[in-house]
């Protein structure tokens, strides 16, 4: 099969690249997805024929209007919320900011505690180290060596100032599913709220919000084959949470800015897209997943990192004992795969992943580890290619490797 | 991020492996930190007849430390001594500069074994190849 890769010339027209590799295989799904025809040719319409603005009076900014309104609802309906939750962002990070800032502001007065976990993503993760600056008091819950946050480390936490519990669904590096039903309940039955970043979770497993119970939750397109610079807030009604972002007063005034029509609409095609085949695409998977686990297994010195069965099912993450990870990846590249990792050295900061350091991971084996996530054009074909070409980095890495001693 | 040389010696590493009966071994850096290197050479009248290296560690760990051991094959032990990291990341036509500390512990390779070479022979290294990066190790106040 001929690959290649794209270059972009002055004037951004895009030139294929032929390079003499047997494969291109884009194995970073977690980090962004490709855009689906679907949702394309949903937006298209909304940047060059209904461009009104959806607050104009006229009827030509009312079909604009329309066309949020009906986004909304597509993505209530997928979350199994009412439409009036939903509010559109400019993607996972607003809404994460979001949750945290506007809920601390509304509440600081009844409390100023905040509860959430050691393995979040910088979004809320740093969002809530702000807070703390601001007269917060933030308490990290611990994970299991598999990832997982315990309900009674939460029970035990929560105190009657606390204001606000923000867990994520799933986690983006280790695809480890957290109990979030389970976890709601802890914080309700104490008075608190509870937000989720689904940023991981949506599109690729059953988020429905209303069964979990949550207060807020986040979501974003490009996580799920929509497009980039688009996400969701849903805030459940009742909810206090004052705006962070403060202008003209759209969406009902609590997030300004003229509304991204064309970014709702194809965030709604494209949840809605992967909502139909939720199932059948995660069995399909969850399958080239674990083929893909059990055969980088069998390379020496290596574990999977997250837990085993609960989680993400187009997510597999693993640790290579000496070797560092932004190696693997330039060789990984240098064959054709695009993968990720939690190393130092593909950080500006030089520390590991605080993921791979909260599950029990020590610095040295932390420095090794690779994520590969499969999405909705990952083949079996690809799986094979995976196989076939990592063990032979590993192998070639660590023969250069002073620590290696096989 | 990096340049077309780094690339190259990160693809095609020179001079990897250990020298067999070598005179003069350093190894720097820690896992914890992710990045070790280690240099084996052979010291024949005061000429660097062979080096090697093996690194653990990123993209430009293994790009410098590739051309350190170019840049000092063959050459005598003091002019081996005058190599700095800047020389080093120049020859890589530059390096990102988060990236830039892979260069200083390439030229502390060098220096480490050196350090090596002199000591076996029970010459004090420190006045002449300067004072250990391995402080831990050395034990000297300053």
């Amino acid at each position: 099969m001929k690959s290649y890769l794209f270059q972009t010339d002055r004037n951004h027209n895009f030139e294929r690249k032929d390079y003499c590799m047997p494969r291109f295989v884009y194995a970073d799904n977690a980090a962004t997805t490709r855009l689906s025809e679907k949702a394309l040719s949903a937006m298209l319409p909304h940047f060059k024929d209904v461009y009104g603005n959806p607050s104009s009076l006229y009827r030509f900014g009312q079909q604009a209007r329309s066309a949020l309104e009906e986004a909304r609802k597509a993505v209530a309906a997928c979350l199994n919320v009412p439409s009036e939750g939903i509010f559109f962002t400019s993607g996972g990070t607003e809404a994460d900011n979001w949750a945290l800032r506007g809920v601390y502001e509304a509440r600081k007065a009844r409390g100023t505690h905040i509860i959430t976990t050691a393995i979040e993503h910088h979004a809320v993760a740093h969002t809530a180290e702000y807070l703390r600056g601001q007269g917060a008091e933030v308490t990290c819950l611990p994970v299991d060596g598999t990832g997982r946050v315990s309900p009674d480390d939460l029970r035990a936490a929560i105190r009657p100032d606390t204001v606000l519990v923000s867990i994520m669904a799933a986690n983006n590096e280790i695809g480890t599913i957290q109990p979030i039903r389970e976890l709601a309940a802890v914080a309700h039955a104490a008075g608190a709220l509870f937000h989720t970043d689904a940023v991981q979770a949506a599109g690729h497993i059953p988020v429905d919000a209303a069964d979990w119970g949550v207060d807020l939750l986040s979501l974003s397109a490009h996580k799920f084959h929509g497009p980039r610079g688009v996400g969701v807030l849903y805030v459940k009604k009742g909810t206090p949470i004052l705006p962070v972002i403060y202008g003209g007063g759209q969406e009902k005034g609590k997030r300004s800015g003229t509304e991204n029509v064309a970014g709702a609409v194809g965030l709604a095609a494209a949840l809605t897209e992967a909502a139909g085949r939720l199932d059948a695409e995660a069995a399909r998977l969850t399958a080239l997943r674990d083929r893909l686990i059990r055969g980088l297994l069998q390379i020496p010195a290596s574990r999977l990192t997250g837990h085993p069965t609960e989680r993400l099912p187009g997510l597999a993450s693993f640790v290579f004992e000496c070797v560092e990870g932004e190696s693997i990846l330039l060789k990984l590249d240098g064959c054709g795969i695009c993968a990720s990792t939690g190393s130092a050295c593909s950080s500006a900061s030089l520390d590991p992943s605080h993921v791979l350091l909260a599950i029990g991971l020590p610095h040295e084996i932390a420095h090794g580890s690779v994520r590969l996530s499969l999405g909705a054009d990952t083949t079996g074909e690809d799986i094979d290619y995976l196989l076939q070409q990592i063990p032979g980095v590993i192998a070639d890495l660590r023969a250069m490797s002073p620590l290696w001693k096989g | 991020m990096y340049s077309d040389k780094v690339m190259d010696h990160f693809s095609n590493p020179r001079n990897v492996g250990e020298v067999e009966h070598a005179n003069a071994v350093g190894q720097v850096g820690n896992p914890k930190c992710g990045d070790i290197m280690k240099m084996t050479m052979r010291i024949e009248n005061d000429v660097i007849v062979d080096v090697k290296f093996k690194t653990f560690g990123c993209g430009a760990a293994v790009a410098t430390s590739s051309m350190a051991t170019e840049m000092v094959k063959g050459k005598t032990v003091a002019e081996a001594l005058a190599l700095t990291n800047s020389a080093v990341a120049e020859a890589l036509d530059g390096l990102p500069p988060q990236k830039l500390h892979c260069s200083v512990l390439a030229e502390e390779a060098i220096k480490s074994a050196l350090a090596d070479y002199y000591s076996r022979q029970g010459i004090d290294p420190v006045p002449i190849v300067g004072c250990s990066p391995d402080c831990d190790a050395c034990g000297r106040e300053h």
